[in-house]
């Protein structure tokens, strides 16, 4: 039988990195060159499946990932114009996430690792997202403080170097985007969520209700379950207030909360910048506002594009070529870990 | 058993001696709308199982499993599912029979098919509310047993809940 063993592989600006991505919703695959030239960068939900498998796809099911994941990798491959060979190395995701969604992920990397023989690494989900900032600007300098809000997280991480992380605060009830999705379920403004209060934010007077900023004056943690509570209560009380003004209001303080906490966490670490992250990044009010503060402190503000801040590959391979390059390809027996946390410095 | 929390440190108390009967293979469906404190029950009952990190909603990432040892926490959110064959695809039962505890937020929605179960349902008081002087933290507690399983600890759980009784 073959030796698995090989020697660790230097990872170069030449070295093509095959990402893979399915530890929840979205089955995704890229090829990434050197770290940071994104080649192709596929994402399930937006490719018509319904055209292509003539059926209804679930989007949560470890089944799904099994049937587009091998036409999502064959699409990045031609996307990318590159042969099969040319591949130096697979990349994967192997938790946190889904233990079903993530062991077709992990399955099917191994696989293709042996059958190209070539490296396979394993990959923190969490850590990728802290590159997806480096994919659009490779020029970001260290420390760096990386506010990562979504459906899922909502966290304040300061990256010193690469692979070298501290969290500084994270939520210790509920994501920011989920706070998002399920006040704008509530308003029935649509979903999702986000982008739905963010529209009707524009009509509203962000000062029209003074909600809650929860733990505002003190640490980096925040919490945004009681937020959430008090805008279903407040349209309990006043069920003709105006949506928009609710939702502006909402929006405001979580901006507010989100903007002061990670304007701290640049403080106190004595940051370069501070990088956005996660689907809640779209968010235009966060954006304006998080900028003006960069701009104040003299910090330099990142806000990476909607594609890379949502679930994507393209940032499992970025954060794969790094891994290589310190700890050299995983073993073939590397396992799904459904509980991983982000690697930080010991 | 209908219990009444008038705050979010009584709800914690509740669901920390509920997690005092709780053992391997337990299925607990975490039921009530928005806002009425499931996951503040969850936190209350991990933290009595001895889970020191930050316990959030996983309404999004729909199952976060916690260590504690002997045992694993799992607490799952059906929230976001919109059919019965992407319940099954968490494997929750599954989850609760490998030495594992299984909270289920929304659980209500998937019926039956999580088998023997303590039902937890929490409610928001609307009227108190509505009188403007109502008090916003004040929720009531529902338990029911649905199977077996749980029948057999009510008597006890009933007496450990006495000071709570609405």
């Amino acid at each position: 039988m073959r030796d698995l063993k090989r020697e660790p592989i230097v990872p170069g600006p030449d070295t093509l990195v095959l990402g893979i991505e399915t530890s929840c919703d979205e089955t995704a695959a890229a090829l990434v060159m050197g770290g940071a030239d994104v080649l192709s960068s596929v994402v399930s939900s937006q490719v018509d499946l319904h055209a292509d498998f003539g059926g209804v796809v679930p989007e949560i099911a470890s089944r799904a990932h099994l049937d587009v994941l091998n036409p999502v990798v064959a699409r990045a491959i031609v996307e990318a114009g590159v042969d099969e060979p040319r591949i130096d190395a697979i990349a994967c995701t192997v938790g946190p996430g889904l233990i079903g969604a993530l062991l077709v992920g992990v399955s099917a990397a191994k696989a293709f690792a042996l059958a190209w023989d070539v490296p396979f690494v394993a990959v923190n989900h969490m850590e990728a997202h802290l590159y997806a900032a480096f994919l659009e600007d490779p020029t970001l300098e260290f420390p760096l403080v990386v506010l990562l809000v979504s459906g899922g997280h909502t966290m304040l991480v300061e990256m010193r170097g690469h692979g070298d992380y501290t969290m500084l605060g994270q939520t210790i009830d509920d994501a920011a985007g989920e706070a998002f999705d399920k006040v704008a379920r509530y308003l029935d403004l649509g979903y999702p969520g986000g982008p739905a209060i963010d529209r009707a934010a524009l009509d509203g007077d962000p000062e029209a209700i003074r909600f809650p900023r929860a733990m505002i004056d003190v640490g980096l943690d925040v919490s945004f379950s009681g937020l959430k509570t008090s805008v279903i209560n407040h349209v309990r009380r006043h069920p003709d207030v105006s949506s928009a003004d609710v939702a502006a209001s909402f929006q405001a303080a979580v901006v507010d909360v989100l903007v002061t906490k990670a304007r701290r966490a640049a403080a106190q670490v004595g940051a370069t910048g501070i990088a956005l992250g996660g689907g809640v990044a779209a968010n235009s009010l966060l954006r304006e506002e998080l900028l003006g503060a960069c701009a104040t402190d003299g910090l330099q503000g990142f806000l990476p594009s909607r594609a890379m801040c949502t679930d994507n590959a393209a940032m499992i391979a970025a954060a794969g070529w790094y891994r290589l390059g310190s700890d050299g390809p995983s073993p073939l027996d590397t396992g799904a870990h459904p509980n991983l946390r982000l690697p930080l410095r010991a | 058993m209908l219990l009444r929390a008038g705050s979010v440190e009584i709800t914690h108390a509740i669901a920390a001696a509920v997690a005092g009967f709780a053992r391997p293979g337990d299925m607990i469906v975490l039921a009530g709308e928005m806002g009425s404190g499931k996951t503040a029950f969850a936190q209350g009952f991990g933290r009595a199982l001895g889970v020191t990190e930050p316990i959030t909603s996983p309404t999004f990432t729909l199952v976060h499993s916690y260590d504690c040892g002997r045992i694993t926490l799992h607490h799952a959110d059906l929230y976001r599912l919109e059919r019965t064959a992407e319940v099954a695809d968490l494997a929750l039962v599954e989850l609760a029979e490998f030495d594992g505890i299984v909270l289920v937020e929304w659980g209500d929605v998937a019926g039956a098919s999580l088998g023997d179960h303590l039902e937890v349902r929490l409610g928001v008081d609307t009227d108190a509310l509505l009188s403007g002087d109502g008090d916003e933290e004040l929720r009531s507690i529902e338990l029911t047993a649905v199977g077996r399983s749980w029948s057999r600890r009510w008597d006890r759980l009933n007496t450990a809940l006495e000071p709570y009784r609405w």
